[in-house]
């Protein structure tokens, strides 16, 4: 219980103010938005990036990025597509689409680990080369004649309940990823090497390994992701989830993630989820266009990198105030 | 016999060096290189497709490097400084839009007022770039990736579903892009002298040297007393700048323009870029190395369209030689690392 | 009429300088004159506080108190631009120059010539920076990229830099640090035709032969003091020795006398490139081998080659009388090695972390449960046991270690590698920058290791520590092992001087 004290901070404070605040705006722009059906879309929208967000979690506390993420899930949907217009079981479609995800996420972990390349750099290649691969194997075609069963998983609740299938996914997901990070041995050795690379190395920490399983991880999931794309609209084209990674870079920074590694955790990422949903569909439901939303997130984006900055020029104003002086070291004594 | 050995000492002596010296005046090895594979491509295609080589077909590569390569300019700047500008393609969207709205709701402005509207807009989010790497401390391709999507965005809000179409804009402004000066399209001459002038910038002057510095070793710019905040942001605003009128040509050249222009882009610039010869890292690299770059890049599609080779897979292209352009660079650095080792022990 | 060659007149007079950083003081109200025409050593042993008064002369750090006169006027500097203009050039002991860009730019960075139309006039700039070349007699050119340069060859550009600016005092940190023999007796040429054009040199280095070969007036500074100043006409290597190592060492803790094991660690003829060749040493249960030379001497270098963090190029490692080959930290873990780094905050440490964490760090996996979930009951008992029995001086083990002192800090390094129950342990440097207290604790902590069985080995630059810690000491010179002594042979006198090269003793 204590523990779950501590990893509430000031961020995440901040964080649940904007999300009342994304609330508070979104009923105020439709009076449909507090409908639970509205709800349960809210959390259907978010069925790839929640998923999305947790590998990207570990990559960033690892000190790297992952730019490749939505060119990721658009092969994965697209390579499920052609073979399942090719008629191959759906079975065996799925498990190529993951294959190929996991394959693709494999070769940015190689491209970073082994030749020493910076992973902005490799992922920003590689957003271009799945993209492009996903559209030399379907071209702008879209494949669309999947089974029932297949998308009745991508946009159906479990029975009774207006809960989405793969937001269960995410539950479980993230239920692991939670004790990874925040109880295990492993998580304190990705935490150790975002924090200080060469004391993590000193310590006999194999840097490169886990860096490049992290990766894989992340293709998988990516991979994944492409599969609930494709079952939720019942289309593979090669331009599903196009920008993505912007929303999902996003919500890991704006959860209070450093974007230089060592810091962050996963429940500032989760409250992040919500506020980039909610925004998302408030702005959506007024009829502003896709498009225009991608101002929002894209502003968000660049606060939650500039925030941190201004929290500590803020904090340092304050402890100048004599009344704040307490107020301010008791909040830090609570969380130390 | 005595004066032989003599001249041939000296030449033996003087040989090394002038090949070093011949290098160097062609150019760099990798801008070298360059032309070596724009020769082969042609040759390899013309032989099979001779139109590949028409004048005709030479001057359309060019042409549609043009405005391309007036953005790489900016780009250049940008990554010598080691940092990258993503939101280039969304400038030149934003900018093409406005530009054709410009005239749509006022005919008869003019030209000149729309282009140095379409200038400072482009300047404007430049500065708002250049500020938040320089000054608010953020990693270029986090700020510039947001700022992608937000003048993206801007430009949706702006178009609304709308339209420019070539009726709505005047010829003369049209004729900006189709007009020829002595035969050469007025596009690649601006491109030229844009290209030009830069190049000359960065080789002659000290800010233009400076920029090599901060990108080489900050902490020893810092030492030499080198400003780096304000050289940072101001690549931001010239690419953010060159961008606009980058724009403002897209809109002439194609006239029918609606809120998708040039999306995707970015990555044919930043790939252009270090294709060319800049090293992603900062500090190494020539203007005329990334107009190379994008002059390669622009004939391999066209060749892939004269071979009936489907577009599709030109994105792959470009992300595949961004990846191989750097691993080569990376190799050949520690090449150069390695042998400097061996020859020291 | 003919002053220069009569230089009474003091270019820069450093007067009751002092520097702490944080809680720890670098510099006690030392005094320093720089003649011109005058080649001026500074030497002391590691931690003497030279660095430290480079950097001020630099402009990189401004002093606490004391008062820094040029040409007899008071100056204060803040940033290294401002050094330069008074006339100040300094060669830091790693080159900073740009390595993507010539030559010749590296010597006119920001002060480029210009021509008529105010651009850069790169003919002029060859020319002048071929023409300076050629008074260094160097193997390149004004064109030769800074890439393809050796670091002899960078540190002559350094040089080329502070000619190009008529530099009138030039401090060079360490400038030999890195070079060949026939290297070194170029750079001292090109030194003595400094000196014939009135420039002061400040020569900072501990290698004696040279400093006595190049340097007319030697200053000597030990813990941040200073010592003494003479010429080198008046001064005796032996005597310099002397000056540097006066230390007390009544406050350290000696070792207890043990009765040694079998040999934990052998190696035999050990070798990497360029950093230390041949070394060849066993390494007791119960005994501290001390591992005694100057810093680059590659003592370190060893300890990271043993502990799989540098491969070496040749020779063996033999583990209880196997030969193992180690290739990474993880595997020198598994084979029971541990090692302490030099430098805590950047090697050891994790400083977001509480003290637990750090501490349990190697030993993480061992103490998870299933699905690796940590066992947190177990990992607070372990740390407060290692806390206790380290005295860690903290609120507690949840304390973070960025807020702990020096000497805590290294006990919570120590404790952290002690969870993994190491055979051999390898200290770097274990008592820099800890106070006297912490000190002593530390070499009580270390002393009893060795009497429960541990095998030791013992880097340290400080002689009265090596000397009162160590069972055997191997003195380390350029890469090679010069001498190795026992216990009751060793004085501070016959170490430092196999440390310096000057004659290869041993028994």
């Amino acid at each position: 219980m204590r523990r779950a004290i501590r990893l509430i901070s000031l961020w995440e404070a901040l964080l649940v103010a904007l999300l009342l605040g994304a609330v508070v705006l979104g009923s105020s722009l439709s009076p449909y938005f507090l409908n639970s059906n509205n709800l349960s879309n809210v959390l259907s929208d978010l069925s790839e990036k929640s998923l999305m967000i947790l590998s990207m979690l570990l990559i960033i506390i690892v000190g790297e990025i992952d730019l490749s993420v939505a060119s990721i899930l658009g092969l994965s949907s697209v390579v499920l597509g052609d073979l399942w217009m090719h008629n191959a079981p759906l079975a065996v479609c799925i498990a190529a689409a993951l294959a190929v995800g996991t394959l693709a996420g494999f070769i940015n972990g190689l491209l970073v680990t082994a030749l020493g390349l910076p992973s902005l750099v490799v992922t920003l290649g590689t957003l271009a080369l799945y993209r492009g691969c996903a559209y030399i194997v379907l071209g702008q075609l879209a494949v669309s004649n999947f089974p029932d069963g297949f998308t009745t998983f991508g946009f159906g609740s479990i029975p009774g309940t207006l809960i989405p299938w793969p937001f269960v996914i995410f539950v479980v997901l993230a239920v692991i990823v939670i004790l990874v990070l925040h109880g295990s041995w492993i998580g304190r050795q990705l935490y150790t090497i975002g924090n200080n690379q060469v004391a993590a190395r000193f310590a006999g920490i194999r840097v490169a390994r886990i860096k490049l399983i992290l990766f894989t991880i992340s293709g998988f999931i990516s991979g994944l992701a492409g599969v609930i794309f494709t079952a939720r609209f019942s289309s593979a084209r090669a331009d599903n989830a196009l920008g993505f990674e912007l929303d999902v870079i996003t919500i890991v920074l704006l959860g209070g993630v450093s974007i230089f590694g060592g810091r962050g955790t996963l429940p500032g990422v989760i409250i992040a989820l919500f506020v980039v949903g909610i925004l998302r569909n408030a702005v959506a439901l007024a009829d502003f266009p896709t498009e225009t939303q991608s101002i929002i997130v894209g502003g968000l984006l660049v606060l939650s990198v500039l925030g941190p900055n201004a929290i500590v020029r803020l904090q340092n104003w304050l402890t100048r105030k004599r009344v704040f002086a307490t107020l301010i070291t008791y909040v830090q004594r609570s969380r130390t | 016999m005595v004066t032989e050995t003599m001249t041939t000492e000296q030449e033996g002596q003087r040989a090394p060096s002038a090949v070093i010296r011949v290098t160097r005046r062609v150019g760099q090895v990798r801008e070298l290189g360059l032309l070596v594979v724009l020769l082969l491509i042609f040759v390899g295609v013309a032989v099979p497709e001779p139109r590949f080589v028409a004048v005709n077909n030479l001057r359309d590569i060019l042409l549609s490097v043009a405005i391309i390569a007036i953005v790489v300019v900016g780009e250049t700047l940008v990554v010598l400084t080691r940092n990258v500008d993503l939101s280039v393609s969304a400038i030149i969207g934003l900018v093409a839009f406005v530009s054709g709205d410009l005239f749509k709701q006022h005919p008869g402005i003019s030209i000149a007022v729309v282009i140095a509207i379409g200038c400072a807009i482009g300047l404007g989010l430049g500065l708002l770039n250049g500020l938040l790497v320089s000054y608010g401390g953020v990693p270029a391709i986090v700020v510039t990736l947001g700022t992608l999507y937000i003048y993206r965005g801007l430009d949706y809000a702006i178009a609304g579903g709308k339209q420019i179409n070539a009726f709505d804009v005047p010829d003369r402004f049209l004729n900006l892009a189709s007009d020829t000066v002595l035969g050469i399209p007025l596009l690649i001459i601006l491109a030229a002298v844009i290209a030009a002038i830069f190049a000359l910038l960065l080789r002659y002057t000290r800010l233009g040297r400076q920029v090599y510095a901060i990108g080489s070793n900050p902490e020893a710019a810092r030492l030499a007393g080198i400003q780096r905040n304000r050289l940072v942001l101001l690549t931001f605003v010239i690419s953010g700048l060159l961008s606009g009128f980058a724009g403002i040509l897209w809109a002439a050249r194609f006239a029918t323009v609606d809120a998708n222009a040039a999306t995707g882009l970015e990555l044919l610039v930043v790939a252009s870029v270090v294709v060319g010869g800049v090293s992603i890292l900062g500090g190494s690299g020539t203007i005329l190395g990334a107009m190379l770059g994008a002059i390669l890049l622009a004939t391999i599609q066209d060749a892939l369209n004269i071979l009936n080779i489907s577009p599709f897979w030109l994105q792959a292209f470009y992300g595949a030689a961004i990846l191989l352009a750097v691993m080569l660079d990376t190799l050949i650095m520690r090449r150069l690392q390695r042998s400097y080792l061996t020859r020291r022990l | 009429m003919d002053v220069t060659h009569a230089p009474t007149h003091p270019l820069i007079e450093l007067r009751d300088i002092t520097k702490h950083f944080g809680g720890a003081q670098a510099l006690r109200e030392v005094h320093l004159t720089l003649y011109p025409h005058e080649v001026h050593a500074l030497v002391g042993e590691n931690g003497a506080g030279k660095s430290t008064l480079v950097k001020i002369l630099a402009g990189v750090h401004t002093p606490d108190a004391g008062t820094m006169l040029v040409d007899s006027t008071p100056v204060v500097l803040h940033a290294p631009n401002q050094a330069q203009r008074l006339g100040i050039s300094v060669i830091h002991q790693h080159p900073t120059l740009f390595p993507d860009l010539d030559v010749a730019e590296n010597v006119f960075m920001g002060r480029h010539p210009l021509g008529p139309l105010g651009q850069v006039d790169w003919k002029r700039m060859y020319s002048s920076v071929d023409a300076l070349l050629a008074t260094l007699g160097v193997q390149f050119t004004a064109r030769t990229p800074l890439r393809s340069l050796s670091v002899a060859d960078q540190q002559l550009v350094e040089i080329a830099k502070a000619l190009n600016v008529r530099a009138r005092v030039l401090v060079m940190d360490e400038p030999t640090a890195s070079l060949s023999s026939r290297e070194v007796t170029e750079l001292f040429s090109i030194v003595r035709r400094l000196r014939e054009q009135n420039v002061a040199i400040l020569f900072v280095s501990h290698r004696l032969e040279e400093i006595f070969e190049l340097a007319d007036r030697i200053t000597i500074f030990r813990d941040g003091g200073f010592v003494f100043s003479a010429p080198t006409a008046e001064l005796t290597p032996d005597a310099v020795i002397r000056y540097m190592v006066g230390r007390e060492m009544a406050t350290l803790f000696p070792k207890q006398a043990t009765t040694l094991g079998a040999a934990v660690l052998s190696v035999k003829h050990l070798s990497r490139a360029g950093k230390f060749r041949d070394i060849s040493f066993e390494v007791h249960q119960g005994e501290i081998l001390g591992l005694a030379g100057l810093v680059g001497a590659g003592r370190t270098e060893v300890a990271q080659a043993l502990f799989g963090i540098d491969r070496p190029d040749n020779g063996e490692i033999q583990l209880g009388g196997e030969p193992v080959q180690i290739d990474s930290p993880a595997k020198a873990m598994q084979l029971g090695l541990a090692y302490v780094p030099e430098d805590r905050l950047t090697q050891g440490l994790i400083l977001e972390f509480p003290i637990r964490s750090n501490i349990t760090s190697p030993i993480w996996q061992k103490i998870s449960r299933w699905f690796g979930l940590l066992d947190f009951a177990r990992e607070r008992s372990i740390a407060q046991d290692f806390f206790q029995r380290l005295s860690i001086r903290a609120q507690g083990i949840n304390q973070r270690t960025q807020s702990l002192s020096g000497g805590n800090q290294q006990k919570v390094v120590l404790a952290k590698w002690l969870t993994t129950k190491p055979k051999l342990l390898m200290l770097d440097e274990p008592t820099r920058g800890v106070d006297i207290g912490a000190k002593a604790e530390v070499h009580r902590i270390v002393s009893d290791l060795a009497a429960e069985g541990l095998a030791i080995i013992l880097i340290s630059s400080e002689l009265p520590e090596v000397l009162g810690m160590a069972d055997r000491i191997l003195v380390m010179h350029e890469g090679r092992i010069t001498a190795e002594f026992d216990r009751a042979a060793a004085t501070q006198e016959n170490v430092m001087t196999a440390a310096t090269g000057q004659v290869t003793h041993g028994n």
